[in-house]
């Protein structure tokens, strides 16, 4: 046992201090394996920013409020009197002065230029409450300041600031035949929110000639609050609605998206590593058939075939590793907080950072290290299963 | 007494090749002793199983049938890691082509089967260099194989094949890339090595020059030994 132990380490060290002398045949696994892993890594970025962006207004301590059957705020709407009812319901936190801390929201759209192409699309305006505020502590003003209840000011998220022109502090814009000025940018934590135009409900139900809402939303006693609140509303014979926590509601909301963000990834992935695989396999074939009266050789001096192959799978699980780790880095330097946008299930863009997670970077490794242990394994095996004496006449 | 126990005993050796679905007996049952101290040289036509019956010799392969006692011990039945191990302790190989490791100097070259001990980096490199000094290569040893000719790196095959102190060198035509001056430097070291050092040496040749710096001479013929001279 010993012995092989220091077999292998004397035949890995010599080969590893000859990859150099090998530079050619080595960059090209390094390279391939980079390729790999780096676009594997970019793609699956994309999905963990968007659920991380949508996954972040998410907690579990509030719920939203929207009518039965509604998908989206978009195709849900909820009247005064239906507030009015969710807002006496147990299970709501209150404030210091004991009032619930709810808020009744409407969504509407706007048709805003893009910054980057300067055509319209489609900005999410959320008429909000001061308890718009209260449930959603994360929100803070980073530049001007908070618009004024009453009037025709909007506070416009950072996201969306970027996203759209003519949205910096001070603008003045123009929507369903009305000016409105922009006074404050906001932060959200980065969620969803940060996509979003906020202005009081009130002026926007008048602006929208609107009288309901799109949503309620409520901030939870407690977690296993849930449960009291949603079976009093739903119990209520005046309300038809479905009660979610935001947690459950942007998961749903996000589902689709990162599904397919998934696949793509996993998808191209997959053909990338098997190419590489190939490549790996080709390379590693053409490196060990050049040194296969070495490896020949070196079993005529005695040593075994077992270390020999241990040694050549090192080699190429090294250049793996080294292959793996740039393809990672490079993804994370060139992607990470990367700013994608993509129409959100209320049909408003919603903006979202690729996310280089360190689990992505190390599902990454895993891959390549796979890729060089397959791409290795099979050139050693044959050249160590060859009887040496045959091996030795080969020319 | 000691003279007389054989080093190498070989019993009715077969040894039979699969090529596809035909069966070729290559060695049709060879006897063949060869005593401590021997230098025998192994002649014969192409194809006749001069390499075959080497390669048995060396551990490199295993017979078909028959017999090999090396030193009192049966070889012919080992299974092939112990018989990767026996190589390692008591056989030494120069081939025809040097069969020396590109990347590696000359010293790390005859380094090599230490590698295999348990000796110490610094006492490898104190044994590869008196090697390499017995053949007269003590000012080449980092230099690597391309930096040096046919006859030298030839020399350098034979201190790795001497480094570990084997009883037996198997030598498969050490000279046939060599032009006369660096062959007969290579059979006069070969001969120093057996007459100085007590080391047997069985050697494959086509070269009745190089035949004559052997003992004794023996000849195959179609995997049948046909001869032996004085
Ligand atoms: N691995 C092998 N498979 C099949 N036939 C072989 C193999 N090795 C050698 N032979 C055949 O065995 C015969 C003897 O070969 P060899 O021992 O190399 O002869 P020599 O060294 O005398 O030229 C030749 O006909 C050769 O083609
Ligand atoms: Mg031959």
């Amino acid at each position: 046992m010993f012995a092989w132990l220091n077999q292998i380490v004397q035949v890995s060290w010599m080969n590893l201090k000859n990859i150099p002398q090998r530079a050619g045949a080595s960059l090209v696994i390094v390279v391939g394996i980079a390729g790999v892993v780096g676009v594997l890594t970019a793609i699956l970025s994309m999905g963990a920013g968007f659920r991380a962006t949508l996954g972040n207004a998410g907690f579990e301590d509030r719920a939203i409020v929207m009518r039965n059957g509604a998908t989206s705020e978009l195709s849900s709407g909820l009247s005064r009197e239906q507030a009015d009812v969710i807002s006496g319901a147990p299970g709501i936190r209150r404030d210091a002065n004991g009032k619930p801390i709810m808020a009744a929201e409407l969504l509407v759209i706007a048709d805003l230029p893009k910054a980057s192409t300067g055509t319209l699309a489609n900005a999410a305006v959320r008429g909000v409450q001061p308890g718009s505020f209260l449930l959603r502590p994360e929100v803070k003003i980073t530049q001007g300041r908070m618009f004024n209840f009453g009037t025709r000011e909007v506070i416009v998220g950072k996201q969306a600031a970027m996203q759209f022109s003519g949205l910096k502090l001070g603008s003045r814009i123009a929507f369903r035949d009305s000016d409105w000025s922009v006074v404050g940018i906001f932060e959200a934590g980065g969620s969803a929110n940060e996509s979003e135009l906020w202005a009081d409900a009130e002026v926007v139900q008048s602006t929208y000639r609107r009288n309901g809402f799109q949503s309620v939303s409520v901030a939870l006693e407690n977690k296993s609050a849930l449960k009291t609140f949603k079976d009093a509303l739903t119990a209520d014979p005046r309300l038809q609605v479905k009660v979610s926590t935001m947690k459950q509601y942007f998961a749903a909301q996000s589902e689709v998206m990162s599904k397919l963000i998934n696949v793509l990834g996993y998808s191209v992935g997959l053909i990338m590593a098997v190419g590489a695989i190939f490549g790996a396999l080709n390379t590693m074939y053409a490196a060990i058939s050049t040194r296969g009266r070495e490896i020949a050789t070196l079993r005529a001096i005695g040593f075994g075939a077992m270390p020999v192959l241990v040694s050549v799978l090192l080699e190429a699980e090294l250049l793996a590793l080294i292959g793996g780790a740039i393809g990672a880095l490079l993804a994370y330097l060139l992607f990470n907080g990367y700013t994608a946008a993509t129409l959100g299930s209320n049909f408003s863009q919603i903006a979202f950072d690729f996310r280089v997670t360190a689990a992505l970077m190390g599902q990454g490794m895993v891959l390549a290290l796979a890729i060089g242990l397959i791409g290795g394994f099979f050139p050693a095996w044959r050249a160590t299963r060859l009887p040496v004496a045959t091996a030795l006449r080969a020319e | 007494m000691d003279a007389l126990v054989s080093l190498v005993s070989i019993r009715n050796l077969v040894k039979t090749y699969q090529r596809g679905p035909e069966k070729i007996e290559v060695l049709h049952g060879i006897d063949l002793d060869i005593p401590r101290g021997d230098f025998v040289c192994l002649m014969g036509p192409s194809g006749s199983g001069k390499t075959t019956l080497l390669n048995l010799i060396g551990g490199l392969d295993s017979p078909t049938s028959g017999q090999i006692d090396f030193d009192g011990k049966r070889i012919d039945q080992m299974s092939s890691s112990k018989l990767t191990q026996w190589r390692a302790n008591h056989i030494g190989f120069i081939f025809q082509s040097y069969n020396l490791l590109p990347m590696l100097s000359a010293l790390k070259n005859v380094e090599l089967p230490l590698l295999l001990t348990k000796l110490t980096a610094a006492q490898r490199r104190h044994n590869a260099e008196i090697a390499l000094q017995l053949v007269g290569l003590k000012d080449r040893i980092k230099h690597k194989p391309s930096e040096l000719s046919g006859g030298q790196q030839q020399r350098v095959a034979i201190a790795r094949a001497i480094v570990s102190d084997p009883q037996l060198l198997v030598c498969d035509e050490p000279t046939g890339d060599l032009d006369r001056k660096s062959a007969d430097e290579i059979l006069s070291l070969l001969t120093q090595l057996n007459q100085e050092h007590g080391k047997s040496i069985i050697m494959v040749t086509h070269d009745p020059k190089a035949a004559e710096y052997a003992k004794r001479i023996v000849r195959l013929d179609k995997g049948t030994l046909v001869a032996a001279s004085a």
